[in-house]
């Protein structure tokens, strides 16, 4: 809870620094308070209670205040990386005011209680998003990316509020546990037909915010078009907020109907695989891969979901998906974001890496081994974990396709580090990096290897 | 029954107002008319939650309402300024004419 607040405040702190004249200290002035957040975080998880707030509205519990965790540290690490973008423009304050204020929203959304909170903490989140995916001004693409975003998150709120309303309407409640008393108490078949409306349209809104296919066309397009930092925001720290919410909705809430949403969510996992693996090996932006990766990490992340087993081993399996995954990403999107400086944002523009800076190829093959699910980094026990889970579930079919499709992406990333080693450069003109950003991608590529070679540390969080 | 009129007429009505504007979201082709049919499908809503809530007697719905009210404000006024910013730069608000990203 006290995170949450200190975060909100920075982003208040932030709105003022234009008029009292410290904009310079500011970058400083938020990673402090993003640390003291994640110190505030951590010192409620040892009191081992659950904190409510706001007539329960807002519980801060173990697995939330662990997400929250996931979120603040990728946090942490974004502001160094995306800086020296914010130098460049003229509205430095602005931005970071947006910024710590999605956060605000993606921290509420991992620890709602209430159908009120979600939908807030969903908005709070998004509104500063679509003007961040927007904020290059001139630039024809990042209005366009701003525009389709606006209209799609928009379109899947409507969807989510029809939903809440419908299951309002048949269990008079907002309350996460109450719906909950609410189906357990009701007899068998005697459930409205238009509580099971409510469900599906709950989770057809989550499915786009997560982009899983076949919701997704949105994705590639904002993911292009918005400024490379932006778009690293919204593939970590927009993604973890909203499985965090998806778990907690699916799990707690209707953990109990889960006959009626497994069977569209496992046709959504199975086709999100394919569809995503399959187009990411076609692209040739760099950019639009990686949004159609993170399409199919979403499909593994929603495997978790799928298999509907409450344990500690789930959360720890989502948990540790989400933290490889955010860190992974924050180190793919540096470099990516150092290297298409220029403008070219094709394959060709990494062809050389190794020559032009040994250090950022060397990095670029960490993350995208670990993107790609190769032993020793995260990644690899990121999916391990789900696909244990999901072993002892009915949906076996679905890790044979995971593992299949798991194979076509190895080919997409590897593209990458191809170009990087084996194809020569276009020019020799070393890449330029500033020495806060060197250390970010030096660190999350460390902390990628380290969670590879310790997984247990993380992902059994949760077994005490 | 809400004065005499059962709960599932309000549930049609705004279920087909936001049918209405879920249609028009895909179909329209005006930047202008979207964001209209995203007000109709937002407020079929808070007419299915004001009902709901006077149905239950309780009125945490009316207050939900609110939320909906103050979020769908703020979204329309972000939405008509990214539409400003596309309108300077294309004098155009069709939305056949973004096709700038693609592979």
């Amino acid at each position: 809870m006290k995170g949450l607040l200190i975060i909100s405040g920075l982003g208040i702190l932030a709105m003022l620094a234009e008029i009292f004249k410290f904009k310079k200290i500011l970058l400083p002035l938020v990673l402090l308070g993003i640390i003291g957040a994640y110190v505030a975080n951590f010192m409620e998880w040892n009191n081992g209670l659950s904190i409510s707030a706001f007539d329960n509205m807002i519980v801060f519990d173990k697995v939330s205040i662990a997400f929250s965790g996931v979120i603040l540290a990728t946090a942490f690490f974004w502001f160094i990386m995306a800086n020296d973008y914010f130098e460049n423009s003229s509205n430095v304050v602005d931005h970071f005011a947006l910024v710590l204020f999605a956060i605000t929203g993606a921290l509420m959304m991992t620890a709602f209680k209430n159908m009120t909170t979600l939908f807030l903490g969903i908005e709070i989140m998004s509104i500063p998003l679509y003007v961040l995916a927007a904020s290059r001004k001139r630039n024809m693409a990042s209005n366009e990316a701003g525009f389709k975003y606006l209209i799609m998150g928009s379109f899947a709120s409507g969807f989510l509020l029809f939903g809440i309303a419908l299951i309002y309407g048949a269990s008079g409640s907002f309350d996460i546990m109450q719906i909950r008393a609410y189906i357990s108490s009701a007899a068998p078949g005697t459930l409205p037909l238009f509580f099971y409306a409510g469900v599906v349209l709950l989770l057809v809104a989550m499915l786009f915010k997560v982009s899983a296919a076949p919701f997704h066309f949105w994705a590639p397009d904002v993911y292009q078009g918005s400024p490379t930092v932006i778009t690293a925001l919204m593939s970590t720290i927009v993604k973890t907020a909203a499985f965090a919410a998806i778990l907690r909705l699916f799990m707690s809430a209707f953990g109990n109907v889960s006959e009626i949403w497994t069977v569209i969510l496992s046709a959504v996992v199975a086709l999100s695989l394919v569809i995503s693996n399959f187009s990411a090996a076609m692209q040739s932006n760099v950019k639009r891969m990686l949004a159609y990766s993170s399409i199919s990490h979403a499909a593994f992340m929603l495997m978790v979901v799928l298999a509907n087993v409450r344990s500690n081993a789930t959360v720890g399996a989502l948990l540790y998906y989400s933290l490889a995954y955010s860190i992974g990403s924050i180190a793919a999107f540096c470099i990516l974001y150092k290297v298409t400086k220029k403008g070219d944002e094709s394959f060709d523009a990494f062809n050389g890496l190794a020559k032009r800076n040994p250090l950022l190829a060397g990095c670029m093959t960490v993350a995208m081994l670990s993107l790609a699910g190769i032993p020793v980094t995260a990644g690899f026990f990121a999916k391990y974990f789900v696909l244990t889970i999901m072993i002892a579930t009915t949906y076996k079919w679905l890790v044979i396709l995971a593992i299949l499709s798991s194979a076509v992406g190895v080919y997409y990333y590897f593209k990458i580090i191809i170009a990087m080693y084996f194809k020569p450069a276009a020019t020799e003109e070393p890449v330029e990096i500033e020495m806060s950003q060197k250390m970010v991608v030096i660190l999350t590529c460390l902390i990628t290897l380290a969670l590879g070679i310790v997984p247990g540390y993380v992902a059994e969080m949760f077994a005490f | 029954m809400l004065n005499g009129i059962s709960i599932n007429y309000y549930l049609l009505l705004s279920t087909v107002l936001f049918i209405i504007g879920a249609v028009g979201v895909m179909a329209r082709r005006n930047s202008i008319i979207i964001f209209m049919c995203i007000e109709l499908m937002l407020n079929a809503v808070n007419l299915m939650l004001v009902s709901f809530s006077t149905l239950h007697n309780d009125p945490k719905g009316q207050v939900f309402v609110f939320f909906i009210m103050a979020v769908a404000a703020s979204e329309v006024a972000v939405g008509l300024a990214i539409l400003t910013m596309i309108y300077r730069n294309i004098k155009h608000i069709d939305t056949d004419l973004l096709t700038n990203l693609k592979n």
